[in-house]
């Protein structure tokens, strides 16, 4: 059963002189329970989706439907049943954890008892301090009662713009795992977030560049699609290291990833010479084959 | 409904627990009547005088004397020559300077007529104004004094009677300036600071996308300002009859109405302010710049109306503050009633109606 349904949604705004394209055309769909991921760098167009989607903003052309109601025509229907948790959402800072709760439960006409077992999971984590105001919450604390907030009135489908966006390690590995036990309960979670990492925590992602949808697939299938060996390379001078390599013919191409440089050949050359053809071009001090991350992914598709 | 009181609910929390800016909407009409009422006044008190006495005999003497006595100066210096007037104006404190030609007696007793010059410091031309009419009217006290019962055969004598404010106090023109001073900064500014902060953090977006209609986020937004607003309201009017004996001529039910209706205007002009603003220095700026300024310029508060060049009368008739402002003069000290102000209220109702229909309008359900 599909959830969130898009049709070559476009959306322009207009800047002081040129016309920005938000969106080009995009089209996907999502499916009943799946927890679907909007992956792309800041600009991507991912919060104009979300708004589109959540009835606040009107696309130029094309259609989407939330839960079966159109997104212009039935936008009542669909702000009673969907979660909204917007990027800069902030909270009521100088409201307590369980009057901000409350607050929002009573917006959708229900109460945290009604729901209490959907944030359970969630609400028992902040439920210590839940006589303190919002505003003395740490970062991760705050993004846990922005969710359950989002969550207190059982929504069928739950958009998130960038929940994890200025949140520590731990919280956002905490988070995913929240994101993941709430599937139980036959939420569609639509999860936008720049770090490609987290990409692959969802069921499946849409890789967003420029308002264009790059490519839609599971994470193992995107990660599958890409063909050529990969290889990380690690030198003395690694800035000097890159600038050869990116120089080089034989390289087509080549990106820093943290210790290493990810990178492939032009030419197809067997996995034994790749060490030697690699010398060749500039001193390297350990190569190894590894499969490629999402992030790879992202990055040869830019490049097309 | 349950829904609605909670959110009112909320934005008494929001109120509350901002100490700091709670405090200064409850101390403020409060500091601003003692201020206007005790401190800031335009009324001419002990303004300090300089006499040149160069004739020093009975009359001037007893000229001076009544001067001195009078609650309007305090005699500063006495002058010896003419050359010490300008250095005496110098100085900055004397603001008026009364010269007696030598042998001053005598000419008037001989000739029945003698001169008094009065030179004023006319910097401010409204202060050396009543200076000079205040020592006039003594001097020519003094002159119907001596002159004793010996009658002119025509004589018209003018009586003054001043009418609404016979001691001529300025807290009877200031108290309803402070009123509408008041009520719009509360009003207009903190109204629509508090829903464009609501933009600023984010909850607008999450409320827009909730069943709750927008309408009711909007009454919602008002009802405790304009609690507020009736609470200082009481306390303005309180003071001003027991600490400035400024009377309620009028019924007090229909100052309260009128304050009503001017409220809800104020918060009708500040949810205009938050729909054409998203952040809340941008909505503050507007409703100082935009509302309180010509609060203060047009209502006729400071500056009398009729005085003004015709464009910006015609302007000030669109200030709602002006109406209001006639309206409570009117209530207040003239004590009239509704049927003396039914056109001016019908007005600032009209205004109301119409800024509340465009704001509400204006207030979106979609974030553009």
């Amino acid at each position: 059963m599909i959830a969130v349904k898009v049709d070559s949604v476009k959306k322009t705004f207009k800047a002081e002189k040129s016309v920005v394209t938000a969106l080009q055309k995009i089209t996907f769909d999502v499916s009943k329970g799946e927890l679907f991921g909007l992956i792309g760098p800041d600009g991507a167009g991912k919060t104009t989706l979300f708004r589109i989607l959540t009835t606040l903003m009107l696309a130029d052309e094309g259609t989407a439907t939330v839960d079966g109601f159109d997104v212009v025509r039935d936008y009542k229907e669909i702000r009673k049943r969907v979660g909204y948790m917007p990027g800069r959402f902030s909270l009521y800072q100088d409201l307590t954890v369980e009057e901000n709760l409350s607050f929002f439960a009573t917006l959708f006409n229900t109460s945290l008892e009604e729901n209490y077992d959907l944030v359970k999971a969630i609400y028992q984590q902040i439920e210590p301090f839940k006589k303190r105001r919002a505003g003395a919450l740490s970062g991760g604390m705050k993004q846990k009662l922005a969710l359950s907030c989002a969550l207190i009135h059982r929504p069928s489908v739950l958009f998130l713009d960038e929940p994890t966006t200025g949140v520590d390690a731990v919280s956002r590995k905490e988070f995913w795992e929240l994101l993941r036990d709430l599937q139980k309960h036959q939420i569609t979670i639509i999860v936008s977030t720049p770090y490609m990492d987290e990409a692959s925590l969802c069921d499946r992602v849409a890789l967003m560049q420029n308002g264009k949808i790059m490519e839609i697939n599971s994470p193992k299938g995107i990660t599958e699609n890409f063909k050529k060996p990969l290889w990380a390379v690690r030198g003395e001078n690694m800035y000097q290291l890159m600038q050869t390599l990116q120089a080089s013919e034989a390289i087509d191409s080549c990106y820093p990833f943290g210790q290493y440089h990810h990178v492939t050949f032009t030419h197809a050359i067997p996995d034994s010479q790749a060490t030697s053809e690699l010398a060749k071009i500039a001193p390297v001090l350990e190569v190894q084959k590894i499969s490629a991350t999402i992030e790879d992914c992202f990055m040869e598709l830019m490049r097309q | 409904m349950k829904q609605f009181l909670f959110f009112i609910q909320k934005e008494f929390y929001h109120l509350l627990r901002d100490k700091r800016t709670l405090f200064i909407l409850f101390g403020m009409p409060v500091v601003q009547i003692v201020i206007f009422g005790f401190a800031l006044t335009n009324e001419v008190k002990n303004s300090r005088i300089a006499i040149l006495d160069q004739s020093k005999d009975e009359v001037t003497a007893s000229i001076t004397q009544q001067l001195e006595a009078s609650q309007y100066f305090d005699i500063e210096k006495n002058l010896q020559s003419e050359a010490d007037i300008e250095p005496a104006f110098r100085e900055g404190k004397i603001k008026l300077v009364i010269v007696f030609p030598s042998q001053f007696q005598s000419t008037l007793l001989h000739t029945n007529t003698a001169p008094i010059q009065l030179i004023a410091d006319a910097t401010d031309p409204n202060v050396a104004n009543t200076l000079t009419n205040y020592a006039s009217a003594i001097i020519l006290d003094y002159q119907n004094n001596i002159r004793g019962n010996q009658d002119f055969p025509y004589m018209i004598q003018t009586e003054m009677r001043m009418l609404y404010n016979p001691q001529m106090k300025g807290s009877y023109n200031f108290v309803p300036g402070v009123m509408a001073m008041v009520l719009m900064l509360v009003c207009a500014m903190m109204t629509s600071i508090s829903i464009v902060r609501e933009k600023e953090i984010g909850t607008m977006e999450v409320i827009l996308v909730s069943p709750m209609v927008p309408l009711r986020v909007v009454i919602a937004k008002m009802v405790p300002y304009l609690l507020l607003s009736m609470i200082n309201i009481g306390s303005i009017l309180v003071l001003s009859v027991f600490a400035l004996d400024v009377p309620i001529q009028g019924s007090l039910l229909l100052l309260v109405f009128e304050c009503f209706l001017f409220t809800i205007t104020s918060l009708a002009l500040g949810l205009f302010i938050s729909s054409i603003t998203n952040s809340q220095q941008t909505a503050m700026l507007i409703s100082l710049m935009g509302m309180f300024l010509p609060t203060i310029m047009f209502s006729g508060f400071m500056f009398p109306v009729e005085n003004m060049p015709l464009p910006l009368q015609i302007i000030s008739n669109v200030v709602p503050a002006k109406w209001f402002y006639y309206i409570v003069k009117a209530v207040m000290i003239k004590g009239l009633g509704f049927f003396s102000i039914w056109k001016e209220t019908m007005i600032l109702a009209g205004m109301t109606t119409v800024l509340m229909l465009i704001s509400i309008k204006k207030f979106k359900t979609r974030l553009e």
